[in-house]
């Protein structure tokens, strides 16, 4: 299966790489209120069972590839 | 003083680390004995401190700090610090520890996007650390900074204990990259383990254009000396 995270910063955190866009975006004349930037990180992980790789994303999350504090995180699993 | 009352500090060299060697220098200057300790070691030398220095481990990939944290020398790291071992994190290694938990909160991207590279006035906001002993209470500090993710981030709560538990120990003067309360330096709830982002061991020499950063790392030195009980 594969999987999908996305890395957001927190509603409230600071985000000066977001309100780059934003601005830029403007500069092109597109009417855009609002840019946050976060990452993307797809992972192949073969064909176990998809409860144990949604705990297993679960923890990667909490001790990877987001911080907590000041990160939010979504994950996706599609079957292969 | 004879050389061989020299307190042994280790200096963490992670792949990315590019002021382990300047930290060495300063430390040595100011009557240490740094060891540089590479990344893969799953052991400390027995020494009275440690210090992460700045740089830019594992190429800040993914978040900076992140991926260090996972060093096999950070496992002992965390041992010395649990045991009142005093431990200094520099810039880069201030993220490293935030990113270790040993220390509370995270460092963002600069509030301006742009890396700051420019002496910093600091206000000194708490002696009673093994990192500030030799600095007097509301002492300004002229010391570096250089980094682009240096925006210190603690949620209200968090930043609310930090202020009553007195563990804000740098605050800047005129704040370079928006950082919350100004925060320049914090130390966890036992005070023996301290991340700042500015850089003292690139202010112990006039030449340089300041010593302040001696007080930081010489009060290092003299924790580290009290920690081991050096050979006559």
């Amino acid at each position: 299966m594969r999987a999908t995270v996305l890395v957001r910063p927190k509603p409230g955190i600071l985000d000066p790489q977001g309100e780059a866009v934003e601005s830029s975006l403007r500069q092109l004349g597109f009417a855009v209120d609002e840019a946050r930037v976060g990452k993307v990180v797809d992972l192949e992980l073969g064909d176990g069972d998809p409860e144990q790789a949604k705990a297993d994303l679960e923890r990667m999350c909490q001790q990877l590839l987001a911080n907590p504090l000041i990160e939010s995180y979504e994950i996706t699993v599609t079957p292969r | 003083m004879s050389a061989d009352r020299r307190p042994r500090i280790a200096v963490v060299v992670f792949p990315g680390s590019n002021d382990d060697r300047d930290a060495a220098l300063a430390l040595e200057a100011l009557g240490g004995e740094p060891l540089l300790v590479w990344h893969a070691e799953a052991t400390l030398p027995d020494a009275g401190a440690v210090v992460l220095p700045g740089g830019f481990s594992y190429g800040d990939y993914l978040r900076c700090g992140a991926i260090a944290r996972f060093a096999p020398v950070m496992g002992a790291v965390a041992r010395f610090a649990a045991e009142g071992g005093p431990v200094l994190g520099i810039c880069n290694g201030f993220q490293v520890l935030c990113e270790a938990g040993l220390l509370p909160g995270a460092l963002r991207p600069n509030a301006s996007l742009s890396f700051v590279c420019r002496d910093v006035d600091l206000v000194v906001e708490n002696v009673d650390t093994p990192f500030t002993n030799r600095c007097e209470p509301g002492e300004h500090l002229a010391i570096p900074v250089k980094h682009g993710e240096g925006c210190y981030f603690a949620d209200a709560p968090l930043l609310a204990h930090l202020e009553a538990n007195g563990q804000i120990v740098l605050r800047y003067e005129d704040n370079p990259n928006g950082s919350i309360g100004g925060i320049a330096a914090v130390t966890n709830e036992a005070r023996n383990v301290l991340g700042l982002m500015p850089h003292p061991e690139h202010a112990v020499d006039p030449l340089l254009g300041s010593a302040d950063g001696a007080l930081i790392l010489g009060s290092l030195v003299d924790a580290a000396r009290e920690r081991v009980p050096t050979p006559a």
